[in-house]
């Protein structure tokens, strides 16, 4: 053998390839959806972070003030602090405010009239001290003279300072930090109840022979298609002070943590059983015939191989359910009461207070346990895809009378309650007075007569829908075909599947905060998106981002890596491999993610809550006001219309897949 | 068909691309890969490695899964760039060309069709865009389906096909463009044996008739010795022997080589003055410049051992035997029946604790009646002992 000259790498500089057209054009658009990330998720993201570090108060050492006799003649100067300790009108707690706080100069001086003749001066003594005259910013060392009367609007402007001192407020606080626990509760009760009744559901559908089986699918997906306000809406209906079914509840009020778990089961339910049921669906038949064949009683295999078999699936759906329900604003805001949960004191603190910077602080407390949640999930995602064998026998239940009784009973059971808020819902929204008149009636449309955005919003919302369908849907497959098909510049790739992962962590609420932090920001070259359909367009495509991207990597994935080298090696551009076969091989995953962003685009409220503006009220939103003044029955109406709307997507997204499957996709028949 | 040429016959088909090889050896390389590394981290796919191909050549990269011969044909494709090196095609530095600027067709495993492209598209592909006329275009495509004898099969799907006809229409696809070097990475792999050998040999004629310089990348011995012009042998990032398919298996330039095309018994043995000794005895070989007593490794292919009746030594003998010193007396242990020849395992006195295992023809078998347990005297012909620097 030649022993192996096993001599060094010759030194010199690595080699480049050279860039031609191609490589420039996907580096340039790479460039674009990572700017479009960066802008639409990193920065406001950041923008917030720093938010909640920061404080505002009023630094009294930094005003100097000279007042006049009424002769004209000046005083000596006189620092803000030194009249303070002189006068006291300003409490230490007081001079801590936010970044909108104005305190008036005219405190310091208690003899102060505007029809005096006496005149004031002011200065800073430092440069970045600022005050405001009317709605003039001023700052600087150079004094500045005003008659009384104008002195009197002279405001003060706090200094802005890095610190924790918000956080030690926060905990200091027990009227917010209780949201903590009280969050942690509600989604750890909402999950195992949530991961318990679709565990069941799945199992049935997948172990059994119960008939209706298609049916239980259909209306297990129904609580997709509606925004989380619709079951608190309808509970309230139900169990509410006027609830016809008050009486069964012995007592305990609905408003609560119970309302709040009994509708995030019912919103969260189909993305555990989903998850489930995949998992349950990969099993693999050759282990229940081994089971079978060592003779093992059916409780044993239960644990021993079904169990085993889905626990990456129950884990998973577990860590979905709690982000869900942990980040979920809508209910909580509809049958919370006096419960209060992080999301909704995100809404409290900057809708409420306009206390932003402790919303941020929530914002990012909120973060902790979703980003945690988010990262296992991955982690556990990663160990399922190994699990899945091509060569697994699929798993085929055999008839069981008993088994298949009880399987159609659970099922039935879930399938009453799902439908019966959704009927619940329609029905509320029907009569004219709920519960003294139940005669029918359609005067809880008249969208226009109330609160909210009236008939506008929902067009708007079906606007937002549509154009995030479309748009997001061409971001996302572009940008999920650069990171998957692109050759080398490995670091500006693995940044970007980094943001592309980011969204899912991300709570709507946070997400529609730092977009308030940093959209309206007036230094912002972007503020003029601020208040527009543009913004909402861009939030929802972000807020969503990463499924689609996920649905679109696994299709990318499936198609042969060698069709790049091949169409280069043909000396054809890469768009026209992406547009002549990449994306007709991939028109199925395209239509799932359009349709999932049209869905959610349309039930959406914790995002957007914070960014939609008179002209761009959404439906969604209408709900969440219209209930907030007391028209829960507009409310519930304008909920069914959004579920009547996505049911129709829906309908209309499975006939234009059957249709261009059929059409396109003729290669795929032998 | 291996056996036909271990029986030690003339064959014809390689002799004659040995003969063409030779010839083409007044034509300047087309392809003049120098002094290419690929490093992976501190792991070194290849090695220093150093190669010409003449222009209307094929051959074949030949070597064990991770022996960098992907490597290499993906660096000539400038799809893996080499790490230090350069690769001049036609007389053009190609080194850093990106794939687009850098001319040949290429021909994956996996056919890498278009599945949502009718067939003719797919060949088409790479003929669009180029300013042709449509009809030109329709009429080069008939005519390449023609080429790969798939003619009317051009409205069909990709999955359509069977396994081999899908890999033709690559073929066609690759060769549409008339590119200047056509790249096969392993492109019967994944296809039956009977298709396999049936598609190798319309691909040398096509390569033959097109006189494309080709360089295909295998792990089937078979397929490179059956196919190549000249074969380049790799293990571990560098190249152990090029040289025509005869050269390579009847002369493996190292232990490796003869390893791993054909088989052969390895034998710890000792230098001698144009010999060797393993077992209890010394053979005579081809003069070799080893020091008398250095640890060696002999090598012999199983079907170079020549049987002899039990007679040979005796001098009115029929057999003739050429060299009386490389006589073996061993017995006769497990025959294994491998239709066209008998594997046989021999053991003796002379070998030691060594087994040796040889390949008789049915033929000689049934003249010497050989039986388990039978004696038996072998010969090891002097030309045909190997002999190679001990590794352990």
């Amino acid at each position: 053998m030649a022993m192996a000259i096993d001599t060094a790498l010759p030194p010199g500089r690595k080699l480049k390839l050279s860039l031609d057209r191609d490589e420039l054009i996907k580096r340039a658009l790479m460039v674009v959806i990572a700017l479009y990330l960066v802008v639409a998720l990193a920065a406001p993201l950041y923008v917030m972070l720093s938010k909640s570090f920061s404080t505002y108060s009023f630094d009294l050492a930094r005003f100097e003030f000279q007042v006049s006799d009424k002769a004209g003649n000046w005083g000596e100067p006189v620092s803000a602090v030194a009249l303070n300790d002189r006068l006291g009108v300003v409490s230490a707690e007081k001079l801590a405010t936010n970044s909108d706080g104005r305190l008036q100069a005219t405190v310091f001086f208690p003899d102060f009239s505007f029809r005096s003749p006496v005149k004031y001066r002011i200065r800073g003594t430092s440069a970045d001290a600022s005050y405001l005259v009317g709605l003039q910013l001023h700052s600087g060392t150079e004094w500045q003279e005003f008659s009384s009367n104008e002195f009197r609007r002279v405001m003060l402007r706090p200094a802005r300072a890095i610190g924790f001192e918000n956080y030690t407020t926060y905990f200091s606080t027990p009227t917010l930090f209780r949201s903590i626990g009280n969050s942690v509760f509600i989604a750890f009760i909402s999950t195992i109840a949530t991961v318990g009744l679709a565990f069941g559901f799945a199992y049935a559908l997948n172990r059994s022979c119960m008939r209706f089986k298609d049916g239980f699918k259909l209306v297990a997906m129904v609580p997709i298609l509606v925004p989380s306000l619709l079951p608190g809406i309808a509970l309230i209906y139900l169990f509410g002070n006027q609830g016809l079914l008050k009486e069964l509840l012995m007592g305990v009020p609905i408003y609560g943590p119970l309302g709040i778990v009994v509708g995030s089961v019912f919103f969260a339910f189909p993305h555990a059983m989903m998850i489930i049921s995949t998992a349950l669906a990969i099993s693999d038949q050759r282990h229940y015939e081994a089971a079978a064949s060592l003779r093992a009683s059916s409780w044993r295999t239960f644990w021993t191989v079904t169990i085993p078999g889905a626990r990456y699936g129950l884990i998973s759906a577990a860590f979905v359910v709690f982000t869900l329900v942990i980040t979920d604003f809508g209910l909580p805001k509809v049958i919370g009461g006096q419960f209060n949960v992080l999301a909704v004191d995100i809404y409290k603190q900057v809708i409420g207070q306009q206390n932003f910077e402790m919303g941020a602080v929530v914002s990012v407390i909120l973060l902790v346990p979703a980003i945690a949640a988010f990262v296992v999930d991955r982690m556990v995602q990663k160990k399922q895809v190994a699990l899945l064998s091509a060569r697994s026998v699929a798993y085929q239940p055999k008839p069981d009378r008993r088994f298949d009784a009880l399987c159609l009973a659970w099922c039935s059971l879930i399938a009453v309650f799902i439908l019966g808020i959704m009927v619940t819902s329609q029905f509320a929204a029907l009569v004219k007075l709920w519960p003294y008149d139940l005669s029918l009636s359609l005067k809880h449309y008249a969208f226009d007569r109330m609160d909210g955005g009236g008939w506008a919003s929902y067009y708007n919302s079906i606007r937002l829908a549509g154009i995030t369908a479309i748009v997001g849907t061409i971001i996302v497959f572009v940008g999920a075909y650069m990171v998957e098909k692109t050759e080398g510049f490995r670091a500006g790739r693995s940044a970007f599947q980094f943001l592309a992962m980011l969204p899912m962590a991300v709570p709507g609420m946070v997400l529609g905060l730092s977009y308030i932090f940093f959209f309206n920001d007036p230094g912002n070259p972007l503020h003029a998106l601020y208040g527009t359909m543009t913004i909402l367009v861009i939030c929802t495509i972000t807020h969503f981002y990463t499924v689609g991207h996920l649905t679109a990597l696994t299709a990318l994935k499936q198609i042969d890596q060698e069709f790049e080298p091949v169409a280069a090696s043909l000396k054809q551009p890469f768009y026209k491999l992406f547009a002549r076969v990449t994306v007709p091989v991939c028109l199925p995953a395209i239509l799932d993610i359009s349709i999932y962003l049209f869905v959610n685009a349309m039930t959406t409220v914790s995002a957007v809550v914070f960014l939609y503006s008179k002209d761009t009220a959404l439906a969604s939103v209408a709900v969440l006001n219209m209930d907030d003044a007391g028209d829960v029955a507009p409310a519930a109406a304008m909920a069914m219309m959004i579920f009547y709307t996505n049911a129709g997507a829906r309908l209309i997204h499975l006939l234009l897949s059957k249709g261009i499957i059929a059409r396109t996709q003729a290669w795929r028949m032998r | 068909m291996r056996h036909e040429t271990l029986a030690g016959q003339p064959r014809t088909p390689t002799d004659v691309s040995a003969m063409t090889a030779a010839s083409l050896n007044v034509k300047p390389a087309y392809l003049k890969i120098a002094n290419v590394w690929k490093a992976f981290g501190d792991f070194h796919a290849l090695k220093d490695i150093s190669l010409d191909i003449r222009e209307g050549e094929f051959v074949c990269f030949l070597g064990p899964s991770g022996c960098g011969k992907t490597t290499l044909l993906r660096a000539v494709a400038g799809l893996d760039l080499q790490t230090r090196g350069t690769i001049h095609q036609g007389g053009k530095d190609v080194s850093t060309l990106p794939p687009s600027q850098r001319d040949y067709g290429i021909v994956f495993q996996s056919y890498a069709l278009f599945p949502n492209l009718t067939i003719a598209r797919n060949i088409a592909f790479g003929l669009e865009n180029t300013r042709r006329p449509r009809a030109e275009i329709e009429q080069r495509v008939t005519e390449l389906l023609k080429l790969v004898g798939l003619p009317d099969q051009g409205n069909k799907y990709p999955a359509q096909l069977s396994g081999g006809q899908q890999q033709r229409i690559a073929l066609a696809r690759a060769i549409a463009i008339s590119p200047g070097l056509l790249l096969l990475d392993e492109p019967l792999s994944a296809l039956d044996a009977k298709v396999r050998t049936h598609l190798r040999h319309e691909i040398k004629e096509l390569q033959r008739k097109l006189g494309v310089t080709t360089i295909m990348v295998t792990h089937d011995q078979e397929e490179a010795l059956s196919m190549a012009d000249r074969i380049v042998v790799m293990n571990h990032g560098v190249i152990e022997q090029i040289g025509t398919p005869t050269e390579i298996y009847r002369h493996p330039a190292t232990l490796f080589v003869a390893d791993f095309i054909g088989e052969a018994n390895k034998f710890s043995a000792t230098a001698a003055k144009d010999a060797v000794r393993f077992g209890e005895k010394t053979f005579r070989c081809v003069p070799h410049g080893f020091d008398a007593g250095t640890a060696i490794v002999a090598a012999i292919r199983p079907e170079d051992v020549i049987p002899h009746g039990p007679g040979a030594r005796s001098p009115g003998a029929p057999d003739i035997v050429r060299q009386p010193e490389n006589l073996l007396d061993v017995t006769i242990g497990e025959m294994e029946f491998l239709g066209s020849f008998w594997r046989t395992r021999l053991r003796g006195a002379d070998l030691g604790n060594e087994t040796l295992i040889a390949d008789f023809s049915i033929n000689a078998a049934r003249r010497l009646t050989l039986t388990e347990g039978a004696a038996l005297t072998v010969e090891l012909p002097e030309e045909r002992l190997l002999v190679y620097p001990g590794g352990h």
